[in-house]
Protein backbone atom coordinates (compact mmCIF):
# COMPACT_ATOMS: atom_id res chain seq x y z
CA UNK A 1 0.00 0.00 0.00
CA UNK A 2 1.43 3.39 -0.82
CA UNK A 3 0.35 6.91 -1.28
CA UNK A 4 1.42 7.91 -5.36
CA UNK A 5 1.41 11.41 -6.92
CA UNK A 6 0.77 12.32 -9.85
CA UNK A 7 0.20 14.93 -12.58
CA UNK A 8 -2.14 15.84 -15.40
CA UNK A 9 -2.73 18.34 -17.46
CA UNK A 10 -5.75 19.28 -19.22
CA UNK A 11 -7.26 22.27 -21.46
CA UNK A 12 -10.36 23.99 -22.66
CA UNK A 13 -11.76 26.43 -25.33
CA UNK A 14 -14.89 27.98 -23.74
CA UNK A 15 -17.68 29.99 -26.11
CA UNK A 16 -19.14 33.26 -24.69
CA UNK A 17 -23.11 32.90 -25.41
CA UNK A 18 -24.34 30.21 -27.72
CA UNK A 19 -26.80 30.15 -30.83
CA UNK A 20 -30.21 30.37 -30.18
CA UNK A 21 -31.78 31.82 -32.70
CA UNK A 22 -31.22 35.51 -31.81
CA UNK A 23 -30.12 36.30 -28.41
CA UNK A 24 -30.86 39.41 -27.31
CA UNK A 25 -30.24 41.40 -24.12
CA UNK A 26 -31.59 44.76 -23.70
CA UNK A 27 -30.24 47.99 -21.37
CA UNK A 28 -32.48 51.33 -20.53
CA UNK A 29 -30.34 54.26 -18.39
CA UNK A 30 -31.71 57.20 -17.26
CA UNK A 31 -30.17 60.03 -15.03
CA UNK A 32 -32.11 60.48 -11.87
CA UNK A 33 -32.53 64.02 -10.33
CA UNK A 34 -29.54 63.70 -7.91
CA UNK A 35 -27.39 63.19 -11.33
CA UNK A 36 -27.16 59.48 -10.90
CA UNK A 37 -27.69 57.09 -13.66
CA UNK A 38 -30.39 54.07 -12.93
CA UNK A 39 -28.93 51.26 -14.99
CA UNK A 40 -32.51 48.77 -15.38
CA UNK A 41 -31.74 45.38 -16.77
CA UNK A 42 -33.36 41.83 -16.42
CA UNK A 43 -30.25 40.27 -16.87
CA UNK A 44 -29.40 38.72 -13.26
CA UNK A 45 -26.20 38.52 -11.15
CA UNK A 46 -25.93 35.10 -9.18
CA UNK A 47 -23.37 36.05 -7.44
CA UNK A 48 -20.79 36.43 -9.67
CA UNK A 49 -20.54 40.09 -10.10
CA UNK A 50 -22.36 41.18 -12.65
CA UNK A 51 -23.66 44.40 -11.17
CA UNK A 52 -20.30 45.01 -10.58
CA UNK A 53 -18.62 44.77 -13.55
CA UNK A 54 -21.61 46.09 -16.34
CA UNK A 55 -21.33 49.24 -13.47
CA UNK A 56 -17.91 50.03 -14.49
CA UNK A 57 -18.97 49.45 -18.11
CA UNK A 58 -21.41 51.98 -17.70
CA UNK A 59 -19.33 54.46 -15.88
CA UNK A 60 -16.58 54.25 -18.56
CA UNK A 61 -19.21 55.04 -21.55
CA UNK A 62 -21.14 57.38 -19.88
CA UNK A 63 -18.11 59.29 -18.00
CA UNK A 64 -19.06 59.54 -14.72
CA UNK A 65 -17.50 57.62 -11.13
CA UNK A 66 -18.68 53.74 -10.56
CA UNK A 67 -20.69 55.35 -7.36
CA UNK A 68 -22.82 57.28 -9.61
CA UNK A 69 -24.47 54.39 -11.13
CA UNK A 70 -27.31 52.22 -10.29
CA UNK A 71 -27.32 48.76 -11.44
CA UNK A 72 -31.40 48.02 -11.22
CA UNK A 73 -32.17 43.95 -12.06
CA UNK A 74 -35.23 44.24 -9.73
CA UNK A 75 -37.74 42.38 -12.19
CA UNK A 76 -37.61 40.67 -15.30
CA UNK A 77 -41.63 41.08 -15.78
CA UNK A 78 -41.17 45.19 -16.44
CA UNK A 79 -37.60 45.48 -17.13
CA UNK A 80 -35.89 45.39 -20.83
CA UNK A 81 -35.66 42.12 -21.75
CA UNK A 82 -33.02 39.95 -21.55
CA UNK A 83 -32.51 36.22 -22.51
CA UNK A 84 -30.40 35.55 -19.07
CA UNK A 85 -27.39 34.99 -17.31
CA UNK A 86 -25.93 31.90 -18.96
CA UNK A 87 -23.08 30.24 -21.04
CA UNK A 88 -21.02 32.79 -19.85
CA UNK A 89 -22.64 35.44 -22.32
CA UNK A 90 -23.98 38.46 -19.48
CA UNK A 91 -21.10 40.24 -19.20
CA UNK A 92 -20.41 40.58 -22.87
CA UNK A 93 -24.19 40.83 -24.75
CA UNK A 94 -25.30 43.15 -21.35
CA UNK A 95 -22.21 45.38 -21.45
CA UNK A 96 -22.67 45.89 -25.43
CA UNK A 97 -26.24 46.90 -24.52
CA UNK A 98 -24.94 48.84 -21.62
CA UNK A 99 -22.26 50.59 -24.48
CA UNK A 100 -24.92 51.33 -26.35
CA UNK A 101 -27.61 52.70 -23.80
CA UNK A 102 -25.03 54.66 -22.04
CA UNK A 103 -23.96 56.26 -25.47
CA UNK A 104 -27.09 57.39 -26.04
CA UNK A 105 -27.80 58.71 -22.74
CA UNK A 106 -24.21 60.70 -22.75
CA UNK A 107 -25.73 62.46 -26.28
CA UNK A 108 -28.79 63.74 -23.67
CA UNK A 109 -26.32 64.37 -21.23
CA UNK A 110 -23.93 66.16 -23.18
CA UNK A 111 -26.99 68.51 -24.98
CA UNK A 112 -28.33 69.95 -21.60
CA UNK A 113 -24.81 70.73 -20.85
CA UNK A 114 -24.20 72.46 -24.00
CA UNK A 115 -27.38 74.38 -22.84
CA UNK A 116 -26.15 74.59 -19.32
CA UNK A 117 -22.41 76.08 -20.34
CA UNK A 118 -23.28 77.79 -23.42
CA UNK A 119 -21.08 75.75 -25.23
CA UNK A 120 -21.34 73.61 -28.80
CA UNK A 121 -21.61 69.81 -27.66
CA UNK A 122 -18.38 68.95 -29.82
CA UNK A 123 -16.51 71.28 -27.48
CA UNK A 124 -17.64 69.54 -24.32
CA UNK A 125 -15.97 67.02 -22.17
CA UNK A 126 -16.56 64.81 -18.94
CA UNK A 127 -13.63 64.46 -16.53
CA UNK A 128 -14.76 60.90 -15.56
CA UNK A 129 -15.40 62.29 -12.01
CA UNK A 130 -18.59 64.17 -12.17
CA UNK A 131 -17.96 67.16 -13.92
CA UNK A 132 -18.55 68.65 -17.66
CA UNK A 133 -16.32 71.26 -18.81
CA UNK A 134 -15.89 73.50 -21.94
CA UNK A 135 -12.46 72.58 -23.50
CA UNK A 136 -9.79 75.05 -22.95
CA UNK A 137 -12.17 76.56 -20.52
CA UNK A 138 -11.35 75.21 -17.22
CA UNK A 139 -13.48 77.55 -15.74
CA UNK A 140 -16.47 76.59 -17.39
CA UNK A 141 -17.84 73.55 -15.88
CA UNK A 142 -20.65 72.12 -14.65
CA UNK A 143 -21.07 69.29 -12.31
CA UNK A 144 -23.05 66.40 -13.73
CA UNK A 145 -25.89 66.68 -10.59
CA UNK A 146 -26.88 69.69 -11.01
CA UNK A 147 -26.94 69.20 -15.22
CA UNK A 148 -29.38 66.04 -14.87
CA UNK A 149 -31.32 67.98 -12.12
CA UNK A 150 -31.76 71.27 -14.65
CA UNK A 151 -32.39 69.11 -17.33
CA UNK A 152 -35.86 67.51 -15.62
CA UNK A 153 -37.16 70.90 -13.97
CA UNK A 154 -35.25 73.78 -16.04
CA UNK A 155 -35.21 72.43 -19.25
CA UNK A 156 -38.14 69.66 -19.65
CA UNK A 157 -35.52 66.69 -20.65
CA UNK A 158 -35.40 63.45 -19.59
CA UNK A 159 -31.49 62.13 -19.76
CA UNK A 160 -31.86 58.36 -20.99
CA UNK A 161 -30.69 55.91 -23.59
CA UNK A 162 -32.06 52.47 -24.95
CA UNK A 163 -29.29 49.66 -25.63
CA UNK A 164 -30.02 46.14 -27.59
CA UNK A 165 -27.29 43.65 -28.57
CA UNK A 166 -27.98 40.52 -30.21
CA UNK A 167 -25.89 37.57 -31.96
CA UNK A 168 -28.00 36.95 -35.40
CA UNK A 169 -28.72 33.15 -35.59
CA UNK A 170 -26.33 31.86 -37.59
CA UNK A 171 -27.62 29.48 -40.26
CA UNK A 172 -25.60 25.76 -40.50
CA UNK A 173 -24.74 25.03 -44.16
CA UNK A 174 -26.03 21.86 -45.03
CA UNK A 175 -23.12 20.51 -46.84
CA UNK A 176 -20.39 21.42 -44.69
CA UNK A 177 -22.03 21.67 -41.16
CA UNK A 178 -19.93 25.29 -40.83
CA UNK A 179 -21.68 28.01 -38.99
CA UNK A 180 -21.02 30.49 -36.83
CA UNK A 181 -22.61 29.89 -32.76
CA UNK A 182 -20.81 31.70 -30.39
CA UNK A 183 -19.34 35.26 -30.40
CA UNK A 184 -15.57 34.42 -28.87
CA UNK A 185 -13.90 32.11 -27.04
CA UNK A 186 -11.72 32.24 -23.93
CA UNK A 187 -8.87 29.53 -23.59
CA UNK A 188 -7.39 28.14 -20.22
CA UNK A 189 -5.25 24.79 -19.38
CA UNK A 190 -4.97 23.59 -16.02
CA UNK A 191 -2.48 21.45 -14.24
CA UNK A 192 -3.69 19.44 -10.96
CA UNK A 193 -1.77 17.44 -8.94
CA UNK A 194 -3.15 14.33 -6.61
CA UNK A 195 -1.82 11.68 -4.02
CA UNK A 196 -3.94 8.50 -3.96
CA UNK A 197 -3.83 6.70 -0.79
CA UNK A 198 -3.82 2.91 -2.52
CA UNK A 199 -5.24 1.48 0.93
CA UNK A 200 -7.80 3.73 0.93
CA UNK A 201 -8.73 5.11 -2.71
CA UNK A 202 -8.77 8.21 -1.49
CA UNK A 203 -7.53 11.26 -3.71
CA UNK A 204 -5.84 14.29 -2.06
CA UNK A 205 -5.61 17.22 -4.70
CA UNK A 206 -2.22 18.82 -4.10
CA UNK A 207 -2.65 22.03 -6.44
CA UNK A 208 -4.36 22.96 -9.19
CA UNK A 209 -2.36 25.64 -11.57
CA UNK A 210 -4.18 27.81 -14.57
CA UNK A 211 -3.15 29.89 -16.92
CA UNK A 212 -6.07 31.62 -18.57
CA UNK A 213 -6.87 33.92 -21.95
CA UNK A 214 -10.10 35.82 -21.19
CA UNK A 215 -10.23 38.97 -23.38
CA UNK A 216 -9.90 42.26 -21.68
CA UNK A 217 -10.30 42.13 -17.30
CA UNK A 218 -13.50 44.45 -16.41
CA UNK A 219 -12.71 43.34 -12.69
CA UNK A 220 -9.36 41.36 -11.90
CA UNK A 221 -10.53 40.43 -8.58
CA UNK A 222 -13.35 39.06 -9.90
CA UNK A 223 -12.26 37.29 -12.55
CA UNK A 224 -9.58 36.13 -10.33
CA UNK A 225 -12.29 35.12 -7.85
CA UNK A 226 -14.06 33.00 -10.93
CA UNK A 227 -10.78 31.17 -11.22
CA UNK A 228 -10.24 30.00 -7.81
CA UNK A 229 -14.05 29.34 -6.96
CA UNK A 230 -13.91 27.49 -10.22
CA UNK A 231 -11.38 25.46 -9.47
CA UNK A 232 -12.72 24.15 -6.00
CA UNK A 233 -16.18 23.46 -8.03
CA UNK A 234 -14.02 21.49 -10.35
CA UNK A 235 -12.76 19.60 -8.14
CA UNK A 236 -15.60 19.13 -6.36
CA UNK A 237 -16.83 18.06 -9.32
CA UNK A 238 -14.45 15.58 -10.12
CA UNK A 239 -14.21 13.82 -6.45
CA UNK A 240 -17.57 14.71 -4.53
CA UNK A 241 -20.74 15.22 -5.77
CA UNK A 242 -24.05 13.22 -6.97
CA UNK A 243 -27.10 13.43 -5.97
CA UNK A 244 -26.96 9.25 -6.74
CA UNK A 245 -26.12 7.49 -4.13
CA UNK A 246 -22.34 6.40 -3.76
CA UNK A 247 -22.86 3.07 -2.77
CA UNK A 248 -25.39 0.61 -4.75
CA UNK A 249 -27.88 1.47 -1.68
CA UNK A 250 -30.51 4.29 -2.06
CA UNK A 251 -29.75 4.42 1.32
CA UNK A 252 -26.36 6.27 0.86
CA UNK A 253 -28.15 9.39 -1.27
CA UNK A 254 -28.01 12.51 0.26
CA UNK A 255 -31.23 13.01 1.62
CA UNK A 256 -30.96 16.90 1.48
CA UNK A 257 -28.03 19.71 1.26
CA UNK A 258 -26.90 18.99 4.53
CA UNK A 259 -25.48 15.74 3.42
CA UNK A 260 -24.82 16.71 -0.38
CA UNK A 261 -20.48 15.98 -0.67
CA UNK A 262 -18.28 18.74 -1.25
CA UNK A 263 -14.95 19.66 -0.12
CA UNK A 264 -14.40 21.99 2.80
CA UNK A 265 -11.84 23.93 3.99
CA UNK A 266 -9.28 21.39 4.99
CA UNK A 267 -9.11 19.57 1.45
CA UNK A 268 -8.36 22.32 -0.22
CA UNK A 269 -5.28 22.16 -2.41
CA UNK A 270 -3.07 25.20 -3.50
CA UNK A 271 -4.83 27.08 -6.13
CA UNK A 272 -2.70 29.44 -8.92
CA UNK A 273 -3.26 31.28 -11.88
CA UNK A 274 -2.03 33.47 -14.11
CA UNK A 275 -4.13 36.00 -16.47
CA UNK A 276 -3.65 36.42 -19.97
CA UNK A 277 -5.45 39.63 -21.70
CA UNK A 278 -5.88 39.36 -25.51
CA UNK A 279 -9.22 41.40 -26.09
CA UNK A 280 -12.38 39.69 -28.57
CA UNK A 281 -12.95 42.06 -30.97
CA UNK A 282 -16.61 41.81 -30.63
CA UNK A 283 -16.96 41.96 -26.52
CA UNK A 284 -17.56 45.50 -24.29
CA UNK A 285 -13.90 47.27 -24.44
CA UNK A 286 -12.96 43.19 -25.37
CA UNK A 287 -14.63 41.71 -22.73
CA UNK A 288 -15.05 37.23 -23.10
CA UNK A 289 -16.63 35.60 -21.15
CA UNK A 290 -15.21 33.78 -18.06
CA UNK A 291 -17.94 31.48 -15.94
CA UNK A 292 -18.43 28.08 -16.66
CA UNK A 293 -15.31 27.56 -17.95
CA UNK A 294 -13.47 27.71 -14.63
CA UNK A 295 -14.68 24.38 -13.37
CA UNK A 296 -14.07 22.92 -16.48
CA UNK A 297 -10.21 21.84 -17.31
CA UNK A 298 -9.68 20.86 -13.59
CA UNK A 299 -12.19 18.31 -13.94
CA UNK A 300 -9.96 16.49 -16.64
CA UNK A 301 -6.76 17.34 -15.53
CA UNK A 302 -7.77 15.74 -12.19
CA UNK A 303 -8.72 12.77 -14.20
CA UNK A 304 -5.53 12.77 -15.73
CA UNK A 305 -3.29 13.10 -12.79
CA UNK A 306 -5.12 9.90 -11.07
CA UNK A 307 -4.07 8.01 -14.09
CA UNK A 308 -0.81 9.37 -14.21
CA UNK A 309 -0.36 8.31 -10.04
CA UNK A 310 -2.36 4.94 -10.21
CA UNK A 311 -2.60 3.80 -14.32
CA UNK A 312 -6.16 3.81 -13.63
CA UNK A 313 -8.32 5.16 -16.08
CA UNK A 314 -11.87 6.42 -15.23
CA UNK A 315 -14.41 7.81 -17.22
CA UNK A 316 -17.33 7.88 -14.63
CA UNK A 317 -18.12 10.89 -12.23
CA UNK A 318 -17.49 11.41 -9.07
CA UNK A 319 -14.48 9.28 -8.78
CA UNK A 320 -15.29 7.78 -5.51
CA UNK A 321 -12.62 6.16 -3.48
CA UNK A 322 -14.43 2.87 -3.95
CA UNK A 323 -13.72 3.52 -7.83
CA UNK A 324 -10.21 4.18 -7.41
CA UNK A 325 -9.49 0.23 -5.29
CA UNK A 326 -11.97 -1.56 -8.06
CA UNK A 327 -9.97 -0.06 -10.60
CA UNK A 328 -6.45 -0.84 -8.66
CA UNK A 329 -7.96 -4.42 -8.16
CA UNK A 330 -8.78 -4.89 -11.54
CA UNK A 331 -5.23 -3.88 -12.95
CA UNK A 332 -3.70 -6.19 -10.21
CA UNK A 333 -5.18 -8.99 -11.94
CA UNK A 334 -4.45 -8.06 -15.20
CA UNK A 335 -7.71 -6.99 -16.60
CA UNK A 336 -7.23 -4.07 -17.58
CA UNK B 1 -49.34 26.79 23.50
CA UNK B 2 -49.38 30.28 24.59
CA UNK B 3 -46.88 33.01 23.35
CA UNK B 4 -44.11 34.16 26.18
CA UNK B 5 -41.74 37.01 26.47
CA UNK B 6 -37.97 36.52 25.88
CA UNK B 7 -35.61 39.18 26.98
CA UNK B 8 -31.84 38.68 26.29
CA UNK B 9 -29.05 40.98 25.16
CA UNK B 10 -28.92 41.64 21.61
CA UNK B 11 -25.46 44.06 20.64
CA UNK B 12 -25.11 45.57 23.86
CA UNK B 13 -28.97 46.65 24.13
CA UNK B 14 -32.06 44.40 26.21
CA UNK B 15 -34.28 43.37 23.98
CA UNK B 16 -37.48 41.20 24.37
CA UNK B 17 -39.63 39.40 22.18
CA UNK B 18 -43.08 37.48 22.41
CA UNK B 19 -42.72 34.13 20.44
CA UNK B 20 -44.32 30.93 20.26
CA UNK B 21 -42.84 28.04 21.83
CA UNK B 22 -39.43 26.51 19.76
CA UNK B 23 -39.10 29.88 17.78
CA UNK B 24 -35.53 29.84 16.71
CA UNK B 25 -33.17 32.53 17.50
CA UNK B 26 -32.63 32.95 13.60
CA UNK B 27 -36.22 33.84 12.90
CA UNK B 28 -36.12 36.42 15.95
CA UNK B 29 -33.61 38.12 14.52
CA UNK B 30 -34.10 38.39 11.16
CA UNK B 31 -38.38 38.69 11.06
CA UNK B 32 -39.06 40.27 14.59
CA UNK B 33 -35.92 42.42 15.35
CA UNK B 34 -35.01 42.98 11.64
CA UNK B 35 -31.79 42.21 11.89
CA UNK B 36 -31.23 40.88 8.67
CA UNK B 37 -27.36 39.73 8.42
CA UNK B 38 -27.99 36.33 10.03
CA UNK B 39 -28.68 34.59 7.02
CA UNK B 40 -31.23 31.55 6.95
CA UNK B 41 -29.30 28.93 4.72
CA UNK B 42 -30.15 25.60 5.57
CA UNK B 43 -32.31 25.72 8.67
CA UNK B 44 -30.64 22.53 9.98
CA UNK B 45 -27.21 23.52 11.31
CA UNK B 46 -25.94 22.58 8.20
CA UNK B 47 -24.14 25.41 6.45
CA UNK B 48 -23.04 27.84 9.08
CA UNK B 49 -24.46 30.95 7.39
CA UNK B 50 -27.02 31.24 10.97
CA UNK B 51 -23.78 31.35 13.04
CA UNK B 52 -23.90 34.01 16.01
CA UNK B 53 -21.97 34.16 19.38
CA UNK B 54 -23.81 33.39 22.48
CA UNK B 55 -21.67 34.31 25.66
CA UNK B 56 -19.12 34.57 22.89
CA UNK B 57 -19.33 31.21 21.44
CA UNK B 58 -20.52 30.67 18.28
CA UNK B 59 -24.02 29.08 17.80
CA UNK B 60 -26.20 28.42 14.89
CA UNK B 61 -28.95 30.23 15.95
CA UNK B 62 -31.25 28.08 13.00
CA UNK B 63 -31.48 25.10 15.79
CA UNK B 64 -31.58 27.07 19.08
CA UNK B 65 -34.89 27.98 20.08
CA UNK B 66 -34.74 31.63 21.52
CA UNK B 67 -36.04 30.50 24.78
CA UNK B 68 -32.76 29.32 25.45
CA UNK B 69 -31.20 32.46 25.13
CA UNK B 70 -33.02 33.90 27.68
CA UNK B 71 -31.30 36.54 29.71
CA UNK B 72 -27.91 35.64 27.57
CA UNK B 73 -25.25 37.58 25.47
CA UNK B 74 -26.02 37.32 21.66
CA UNK B 75 -23.99 39.01 19.22
CA UNK B 76 -24.57 38.91 15.86
CA UNK B 77 -22.52 40.96 12.47
CA UNK B 78 -24.65 43.82 13.54
CA UNK B 79 -23.39 44.09 16.96
CA UNK B 80 -19.43 43.95 15.85
CA UNK B 81 -19.87 46.40 12.40
CA UNK B 82 -18.72 50.00 13.92
CA UNK B 83 -20.72 52.95 13.98
CA UNK B 84 -18.11 54.03 11.38
CA UNK B 85 -15.96 52.05 9.10
CA UNK B 86 -15.42 48.79 9.10
CA UNK B 87 -14.15 45.53 12.02
CA UNK B 88 -11.08 44.15 10.78
CA UNK B 89 -12.38 41.22 9.87
CA UNK B 90 -14.83 42.80 7.45
CA UNK B 91 -12.04 45.24 5.94
CA UNK B 92 -10.31 41.96 5.27
CA UNK B 93 -13.00 40.25 3.94
CA UNK B 94 -13.17 43.21 1.87
CA UNK B 95 -9.44 43.24 0.59
CA UNK B 96 -9.08 39.50 0.19
CA UNK B 97 -12.50 39.38 -2.22
CA UNK B 98 -13.06 36.93 0.45
CA UNK B 99 -17.02 36.41 -1.25
CA UNK B 100 -18.90 36.68 -4.66
CA UNK B 101 -22.90 36.40 -3.86
CA UNK B 102 -22.13 36.72 0.00
CA UNK B 103 -24.75 34.46 1.23
CA UNK B 104 -21.90 32.62 3.39
CA UNK B 105 -20.29 35.87 4.29
CA UNK B 106 -22.09 37.17 8.10
CA UNK B 107 -21.94 33.58 9.16
CA UNK B 108 -18.12 32.85 8.34
CA UNK B 109 -17.20 36.44 9.87
CA UNK B 110 -18.65 35.25 13.22
CA UNK B 111 -17.19 31.93 13.22
CA UNK B 112 -14.15 33.65 12.17
CA UNK B 113 -14.28 36.50 15.09
CA UNK B 114 -15.06 33.22 18.05
CA UNK B 115 -11.78 31.85 16.43
CA UNK B 116 -9.62 35.08 17.26
CA UNK B 117 -11.17 35.71 20.01
CA UNK B 118 -10.09 32.38 21.53
CA UNK B 119 -6.83 32.13 19.42
CA UNK B 120 -5.59 35.77 18.13
CA UNK B 121 -3.01 33.84 16.26
CA UNK B 122 -4.09 31.08 14.69
CA UNK B 123 -2.42 28.57 12.20
CA UNK B 124 -3.63 28.12 8.76
CA UNK B 125 -4.51 24.90 9.38
CA UNK B 126 -6.56 26.56 13.06
CA UNK B 127 -8.67 28.19 10.69
CA UNK B 128 -9.63 25.53 8.15
CA UNK B 129 -10.70 23.64 11.13
CA UNK B 130 -12.30 26.29 12.75
CA UNK B 131 -14.18 26.90 9.38
CA UNK B 132 -15.54 23.67 8.68
CA UNK B 133 -18.74 23.55 9.67
CA UNK B 134 -19.35 26.84 7.20
CA UNK B 135 -19.93 26.15 3.48
CA UNK B 136 -19.07 28.67 0.90
CA UNK B 137 -20.44 27.64 -2.90
CA UNK B 138 -18.68 30.61 -4.59
CA UNK B 139 -14.78 31.19 -3.30
CA UNK B 140 -13.15 27.90 -2.78
CA UNK B 141 -12.65 29.12 0.81
CA UNK B 142 -8.51 30.10 0.07
CA UNK B 143 -9.54 33.55 -0.21
CA UNK B 144 -11.73 33.60 3.52
CA UNK B 145 -8.68 31.55 5.18
CA UNK B 146 -6.65 34.42 3.79
CA UNK B 147 -8.93 37.15 5.18
CA UNK B 148 -9.18 35.57 8.61
CA UNK B 149 -5.14 35.24 8.54
CA UNK B 150 -4.78 38.69 7.48
CA UNK B 151 -7.49 40.02 10.04
CA UNK B 152 -5.44 38.32 12.55
CA UNK B 153 -2.34 40.13 11.61
CA UNK B 154 -3.93 43.30 11.48
CA UNK B 155 -5.43 43.19 14.98
CA UNK B 156 -2.52 42.09 16.99
CA UNK B 157 -0.70 44.83 15.19
CA UNK B 158 -3.67 47.19 16.56
CA UNK B 159 -2.91 45.52 19.93
CA UNK B 160 0.55 45.79 19.71
CA UNK B 161 -0.19 49.53 18.99
CA UNK B 162 -2.63 50.03 21.79
CA UNK B 163 0.09 48.25 24.46
CA UNK B 164 2.77 51.00 23.53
Amino acid sequence: MARLRGTGIAAVNYPTGMNLGGDPSQALIHATTSGSFVVSLSATDLGQGLRTAIGQIAAETLGVEYDQIVIDTADTDTGPHDMGTYASRATHRVGNAVIAAATEARGDLLNVAALELDAAVDDLELDGHGNVTVKGAPARTAKLADVAANAQFKYGRMIAGRGSFMKPKSPVDPETGAMDPDSTEAHACTVAEVEVDTETGEVAVLSIRSAYEVGRQVNPALVQGQIVGGAWMGMSHALYETTAPYYPAVDHSPKDFSEYLMPGTLEMPEIECVVLEVPSSNGPYGVKGIGEMTANSPIPAIINAIYHATGVRIDDLPVTPEKILLGLEAKHRGLS
Amino acid sequence: MASTIVTFELGGREVEVMVKPMTTLQSVLRNQLGFTATKEGCRQGGCGSCTVLVNGEPMMSCLLPVEDVAGQRVTTLESITPAEGLHPLQRAFLDANAFQCGYCTPGMVMISKALLDHDPAPSDDDIRQALTGNICRCTGYRPIVRAVQAAAEAMSDDAGEQAR
